[in-house]
């Protein structure tokens, strides 16, 4: 096992002594330490190990031993006879362009797939701490503005696409990192009014913060897809995914504030009389001495803000945005292939887990780093 | 005195140790003048608000007459006629909008309800078998929560639903237990027919809980006081099982189980958990167990490790050691956290709409486009849960502040 960190940090103390006891041999000593050291353990031990062997038999046998991994055309007769006995993989090679970019054009794929990893890129960069400076705030605006040329085009001899045609993986991604890149210096500003000396404006961020927390995000979707276009003016038609990117990012706003509120508690009082001693204005006083220390305090609850928040844009399947699992929900609509709704949403969850599996490690990664200096 | 008040109301003015006359005068003046720029900065937001809800509203009610919709909740007076499949209260599609969002309400808190239940005895399981000494489980309990949260509940509920949708027909039902029967019509389970004398008797055991619960209170301070335990069993015998046992004879209660029985393609008798209710209540209660399960652990885990060596040197049990000493403190830790998770998981509830089990976001949202009243509709979710959190927020901080009382 390579993961050491999965294991409890702080174990009960009975469990202090782990493979202390000498036995014949590591590997006998390691079980009796770990496995069997007394009769309920081992008890427990034997029951999970049948329950385990039994699980893992029948799922090799389902997925990989009488799993079918390809059918030419749509000819998936051969699939639904073997229904809850195998496993019919052949779904994902035909439905993979689908499920990953949606409707959009066919031949001009690349484009969304170029725009997944330049958010991946972007991720990465940003999860660096050395890479934590002000020119990261350039490359963030560069970064998505290469994104939406890619997924819109129009210009460099692209071809226009309108988002009413996006669809898949970046979708999800462009409503987690836009709600977040937007949502973020919303939450700052609200944090910051929740912890003002002026009632009205205490108040009305305080009223934002709640009312936004104590509902459903569906209700606010809901509000964004039917109620939005009622509170526009006549001839003002915004895009339904723009009104769920609006909808997102009053909604990471809010949750958002709540952690850096958090953070600037932290701060010690001292810190806040010494630029005032300074002399210095609020706004000066909060961008160069408070937030700098507050933000790096809440980055790992930050990050798992932001995984929250991924996990949440699914939700946009309700109101019918064709983001990664609306297009796996829409693939398995065509008749041929419509039994085979557990094979596409283990993919798409492997998809989800290997995003958001990434983003839980780093942060724990941060913590453990933080609680170390 | 004044002086400290007047710092207390503004503590950005520098206090800075000068000659009294001098301190007095200039702070009065940063005094005023801060007030100003604030007073002013307070009503440019207030107003800059004020004028976009205002706009907004004004747009709203233009476009709501243009489309000839009529706002306020008559609505709620008319007929709704949407069906509902799986309601507690009599309902049909004859009854009105209003009798609909009662349904839609007692079928969110009835999620609602048993889903934090259930969420918190599993969690709390799991989060001890990841402290467990026996690696195997304490392994495969960090692989459930690892997993269950790094996947959307979204998918998690997709995935549950098209598993119930999979099981074998009611013909062929899958029967773990006599009488207990899951199938892709649900989870038939035996039941009980409630009529009036069974909820006396119900309510009278109720009764006798809190009053045990009270007497329990009052012989623990007794023991405090000399030191000798009480007996608490005789007292839980009479109020628990003998008066309602009294109340059930006098009245003539009947309990007679009755075990769900296939006739044609369904069940018959017995309550049955639709495959909607079912999958939502799955998903909700994995889901959430694995954040209360981080919580649980990380709970304990704050606990010193000097209360444990100490019981234990006492030699005392194990799992007293866990049940007397060390869950009472960690509790301190678990229930913000924990109150938040309930908040979510009743918030979550709302996915039913995502496989038709209609609770009140569902009902809100079919009545929204039956009827066009975007605005009350929402407006009505929006009061529902922000009630429901309040409730759980207020319920949480009471019990919250009475647990922490036991601290010195």
């Amino acid at each position: 096992m390579t993961s050491v960190t999965d294991a409890p940090e702080n174990p009960l103390p009975f469990a202090r002594s782990r493979s202390r006891r000498a036995g014949s041999g590591r590997v006998i000593g390691w079980l009796r330490a770990n496995l069997f050291r007394s009769i309920p353990s081992s008890v427990i031990s034997l029951l999970l190990i049948f329950l385990l062997a039994k699980a893992s038999v029948s799922f090799v046998q389902w997925g990989f031993w009488n799993a079918i991994w390809t059918v030419t055309g749509n000819q998936t007769g051969a699939c639904r006879a073997i229904r809850g006995i195998g496993a019919c993989w052949a779904v994902i090679p035909e439905k993979f362009r689908f499920i990953m970019f949606g409707t959009y054009p066919f031949d001009q794929q690349w484009r969304p797939g170029l725009a997944t990893l330049t958010f991946i890129a972007l991720f990465f960069l940003s999860s660096r701490p050395r890479w934590w400076r002000k020119e990261l705030v350039l490359v963030w605006v560069a970064a998505l503005a290469v994104i939406g040329l890619l997924m819109w085009g129009g210009l460099f001899g692209l071809s226009f696409v309108s988002q009413d045609r996006w669809g898949g993986l970046p979708v999800t991604l462009i409503l987690a990192t836009f709600g977040l890149a937007f949502g973020f210096p919303l939450g700052i500003v609200v944090a910051l009014g929740r912890r003002s000396k002026l009632p009205a404006i205490r108040s009305i961020c305080v009223l934002y913060v709640e009312l936004i927390r104590g509902v459903p995000l569906i209700s606010l979707l809901f509000m964004a897809s039917v109620m939005f276009p009622l509170f526009m003016p006549d001839g003002v038609n915004i895009d339904k995914l723009l009104r769920a990117q609006i909808a997102f990012v009053l909604f990471a706003g809010a949750y958002l504030a709540e952690v850096v509120r958090g953070g600037l508690q932290a701060v010690p009082i001292g810190q806040h009389e010494a630029a005032n001693a300074l002399g210095l204005s609020y706004w000066k006083k909060n961008g160069l001495i408070i937030l700098p220390q507050a933000i790096r305090h809440v980055i790992p609850p930050l990050v798992n803000t932001f995984l929250a928040f991924f996990k949440d844009t699914s939700l946009v399947l309700i109101i019918g945005i064709f983001d990664l699992l609306t297009t796996a929900k829409t693939a398995i609509v065509d008749p041929a292939w419509q039994s085979f709704s557990v094979e596409v949403y283990l993919f798409v969850g492997l998809i989800y887990f290997a995003f958001c599996f990434a983003m839980s490690r780093y942060s724990r990664r941060l913590e453990a780093r933080a609680g170390s200096t | 005195m004044a002086e400290g008040r007047c710092c207390r109301k503004d503590p950005c003015a520098v206090t800075i140790a000068t000659s009294e006359p001098a301190r007095r005068k200039r702070s009065r003046g940063s005094l005023s003048k801060q007030r100003l720029s604030g007073l002013f900065w307070q009503i440019v937001v207030v107003g800059i608000a004020i004028a976009v809800v205002a706009w907004l509203w004004s747009n709203a009610i233009h476009n709501l007459s243009v489309r000839r919709i009529s706002t306020g909740f008559a609505f709620l007076g008319r007929e709704a006629g949407m069906p509902i499949a799986d309601a507690w209260l009599a309902y049909s599609p004859k009854n009105t909008y209003l009798r609909a969002f009662m349904v839609g309400i007692v079928n969110t808190l009835r999620v609602a309800v048993l889903g934090i239940v259930l969420a918190t005895v599993l969690g709390t399981m799991i989060g001890i078998a990841r402290l467990s000494s026996n690696w195997l489980l304490s392994r495969l309990a960090a692989v459930y929560v690892e997993v269950l949260r790094d996947l959307p509940l979204l998918l998690q509920l997709l995935f549950w639903y098209v598993v119930m949708q999979g099981l074998p027909a009611a013909r062929a039902a899958w029967m773990p237990v006599d009488g207990v029967y899951l199938s892709n019509r649900g989870l038939v389970l035996p039941s009980i027919p409630i009529a009036e004398g069974n909820l006396w008797v119900i309510g009278t055991a109720a009764v006798g809980l809190i009053a045990l619960y009270a007497l329990r209170r009052q012989l623990i301070a007794r023991q405090l006081l000399d030191g000798r335990p009480r007996r608490l069993w005789p007292y839980a015998l009479v109020l628990v099982v003998g008066i309602p046992a009294l109340v059930s004879w006098s009245l003539g209660a009947i309990w007679t189980i009755t075990m769900p029985e296939l006739r044609g393609f369904n069940f018959v008798g017995g309550l049955t958990l639709t495959p909607e209710y079912f999958a939502l209540l799955v998903a909700l209660v994995t889901y959430t167990s694995a954040f209360i399960a981080e919580i649980v652990r990380s709970g304990i885990q704050a606990v010193p490790r000097g209360q444990w060596d100490a019981a234990m040197a006492l030699g005392l049990r194990r799992s007293f050691v866990l049940q007397q000493i060390v869950l009472p403190q960690a509790l301190r830790v678990i229930i913000p956290p924990l109150t938040s998770q309930y908040l979510n998981l009743t918030k979550n509830s709302s996915l039913a709409v995502a496989v038709g089990y209609q609770d009140i976001v569902s009902i809100a949202n079919t009545t929204l486009n039956q009827t066009g009243q975007a605005i009350e509709a929402i407006a009505l979710i929006m009061l529902v849960f922000l009630t429901i959190s309040l409730g759980i927020s207020l319920f949480m901080n009471w019990y919250n502040a009475r647990i922490a009382l036991v601290e010195r």
